[in-house]
């Protein structure tokens, strides 16, 4: 008896507590806005919006949340859906707000979109259909980013006595010369997400658009299971051959340190590597060098990030969201925010003269609508784009794993998609 | 327990002529005081597990949606080379951290009854880690068994050049990274509740049993342990339900990593409730754990109750 009072006085002290937390308050304009932004080239593109949206007299409050977006993403969706719904926040396009939208959890940006002309600005346009669901605007794009690109360092190359290679094949030919000189080719943090945009880089490399076209938007089974694709996970066989064995980085932006430093020949990672290239005050075609789509095809995928806008119930924090909505895209913060991110604009009427090398590589690539493809988030679910992470993070990890099994496996994966 | 007891002496004093109260009506305020605990086990965790085994059944993505689909979860799930790894991993896990904590956890409390000095000290020193929560468990032990900086470092520092010892980045390994940081952050506990069971045990015993000239280890191993038998299940049952939940040890530690090779199933239920947006998956997984808890717990409780039923009737 004396452990069930007990029990009973710590149970109502609980449901007290929650009732407490429940009941936050907050000022009417101070929006807080949640995102997973905090390697140093991402935190000072963050400052750019904070600084933008106080200076129109209303309150940034900061809610970075550290690690990936596999780990924000969870805490972010489970806040909104718990009624805890942030003021703004990061996520990537497409699928991922899907179901949030549906259930009518985030505000319509349809009014301000339409004024403010959006469907004119944002190119590509595939960012704004990504914001779209049933002719309505439920984010922001923000940026464009793409995964399609390798980071090689020019002073490894240099120590090594190799030409910087100009393509992913010269790269795996010059691979034992760098060894050879102590230097690990290839940099690659141990995050699932990594192993697994690197996949479809080298796919993207390797296959071209016409396959990934082939495979993710048509899912033509022949493609899926075809020689083609068995030759990528041959290459991927030996990208992971080329990995240190007893790798202990985890973040992405700690391997593009050992680009930076020297120790490691190459990163395939995303352009937001660039950032770090800029924060550690290195110059493109210098001490390092970019190869956008591997120095084969010339592809760009046009993910990026958006900012959704949770419903409130405040009629002066809805005002709020509006304003930033609105200071997000403006054409001084595209520009300014853009260049400290490493990411390329939505618009395209922005002044880009202060852009880098690798910068100008993009948009060069971006010009011709041919070499846009669309994201992963666009077509798969989180579930499905769950279980292909999985799937490639076992085979980078476990080397009794073949190339043939990974692609057997991968097919399958594909065909269950839903 | 104590309302069993009441209970069943209930009957002998109505014998005895009293009024006959309805059977509801005995001990009143107790059951009512009872009530909200009552209420609390029926809804939130007979109910709501009732309701996770239900919508395992449907094809639930972020919101549960009463689309059934039959078996098709479970079949996935047991597909999956990732749940299949996270079952081996909380096998390894369980065994290990059973096994070691309970005997560890034994002897330094055996250690720490021979009336040593400092008792009080190392007490502190051996309980303190149970202090700390499994994420900055995960996170000290991630640098203490970092292949580049954390004791491998140091080890070579003194003049083995050639350590090597990287169980973090290994995939036949890491499990036992996160078995190492368990048992340093849970042994302590096991220490403390074997202590208190060991200082319960009749001084007179022990001189009884020296009387008759029994070694101090035959004393150990035929007569105060079986006498313990109570505090070892108390620390089993708290053991037990510590391997099934581990989660945020992984989190902190490995994060699954490398590839799949640590996961566990708790994590495999939260990434796909939370993370991948696939609420029938996760409660598959979870309704997999749950039956597999029951299995073991059924027979077990059967027998330890069907034996003290027994005991009051003979």
């Amino acid at each position: 008896m004396k452990l069930n009072r007990k029990l009973i006085v710590s149970a109502i002290a609980a449901a007290t507590a929650s009732l407490g937390g429940l009941a936050s308050s907050a000022n009417a304009t101070e929006l807080e806005v949640t995102h997973w932004w905090t390697s140093g080239g991402e935190a000072a593109a963050v400052k750019v919006f904070a600084d933008a949206f106080n200076a129109g007299g209303d309150t940034w409050k900061d809610g970075a949340i550290a690690g990936s977006g596999g780990t924000a993403r969870p805490v972010i969706i489970s806040r909104i859906i718990g009624g805890d719904p942030m003021g703004a926040t990061q996520l990537n396009h497409g699928r991922q707000a899907e179901e949030l939208v549906e259930e009518g959890l985030m505000l319509d940006l349809t009014e301000l979109a339409e004024k403010e002309g959006w469907k004119d600005l944002v190119r590509p346009s595939s960012l704004l259909d990504a914001c779209t669901l049933d002719g309505k605007v439920y984010c922001v794009p923000v940026n464009i980013h793409s995964f399609q690109w390798m980071w090689t360092s020019l002073d490894a190359y240099k120590k090594a006595g190799v030409d910087a290679p100009a393509d992913w094949n010269e790269f795996v030919a010059s691979a034992p010369k760098l060894r050879e000189a102590g230097i690990t080719p290839l940099a690659v943090g141990a995050q699932t997400w990594q192993t697994n945009g690197m996949f479809g880089v080298i796919r993207m490399g390797l296959g071209g658009i016409d396959l990934f076209r082939k495979t993710d938007v048509e899912r033509d089974p022949e493609a899926i299971r075809g020689e083609t694709m068995a030759s990528i996970f041959k290459a991927f066989g030996e990208a992971r051959s080329l990995d240190d064995e007893n790798n202990s980085i985890q973040n992405w932006n700690d391997a593009t340190s050992q680009v930076i430093n020297g120790t490691h020949g190459a990163q395939i990672m995303g352009d937001w590597a660039q950032g770090e290239f800029q924060v550690a005050g290195q110059t493109a075609g210098v001490e390092y060098d970019c190869l956008p789509g591997l120095g084969i095809a010339p592809a760009l995928d046009t993910g990026g990030d958006a900012f959704y806008f949770p419903v409130q119930d405040d009629p002066e924090k809805t005002a709020a969201q509006l304003r930033m909505a609105s200071m997000m895209i403006s054409k001084p913060v595209q520009v300014d925010f853009n260049l400290k991110k490493g990411s390329l604009p939505v618009r395209g009427d922005v002044d880009l003269a202060a852009a880098n090398e690798c910068m100008k590589k993009g948009l060069e690539i971006l010009k011709d609508p041919a070499n846009i493809v669309p994201g992963g988030d666009q077509l798969f679910s989180q579930d499905t784009l769950g279980q292909l992470e999985d799937l490639l993070a076992e085979f980078w990890t476990n080397p009794d794993m073949t190339p043939e099994d990974a692609h057997d496996a991968w097919a399958t994966l594909y065909e269950e998609a839903d | 327990m104590s309302n069993n007891l009441t209970n069943q002496q209930a009957p002998a004093s109505e014998a005895t002529g009293r009024q006959r109260r309805h059977p509801l009506l005995r001990n009143l305020s107790a059951k009512i005081a009872a009530i909200p605990m009552v209420l609390v086990t029926l809804v939130g965790f007979v109910g709501c597990s009732v309701w996770s085994i239900v919508y395992s059944f449907t094809s639930s993505k972020s919101l549960p949606r009463e689309t059934f689909v039959g078996l098709k979860q479970y079949d996935r799930l047991f597909d999956s080379s990732r749940w299949q790894a996270s079952v081996e991993n909380v096998a390894i896990y369980g065994v290990c951290s059973l096994v070691f904590s309970l005997g560890v956890g034994f002897l330094l409390a055996v250690a720490m009854d021979q009336k040593i000095r400092f008792e009080n000290t190392f007490r502190t020193i051996f309980l303190y880690p149970f202090a700390l929560s499994f994420i900055v468990t995960g996170l000290v032990w991630q640098w203490l068994l970092n292949g580049d900086f954390g004791i491998a470092q140091v080890i070579r520092d003194i003049g083995f050049t050639n350590f090597e010892f990287n169980i973090l980045s290994d995939r036949e390994y890491s499990i036992y990274a996160i078995v190492i940081a368990g048992l340093w952050q849970g042994t302590g506990f096991v220490m403390a509740l074997m202590l208190a069971g060991l200082r319960g045990i009749d001084q007179d015993i022990w001189k009884a049993a020296r009387v008759d000239g029994i070694p101090a280890w035959r004393t150990y191993l035929f007569i105060v342990i079986p006498m313990m038998k109570p505090v070892f299940i108390t620390t089993l049952v708290i053991i037990a339900s510590g391997i099934v939940k581990v989660f945020d040890l992984v989190v902190a530690l490995t994060d699954g990593g490398p590839g799949v090779s640590s996961e566990l199933p708790a994590k495999y239920v939260y990434d796909w409730m939370f993370g991948r947006g696939n609420l029938g998956q996760a409660l598959a997984a979870s309704t997999v754990m749950l039956s597999t808890v029951l299995i073991i717990l059924i027979p077990w409780a059967y027998l330890e109750y069907s034996q003290k039923k027994d005991a009051t009737h003979g």
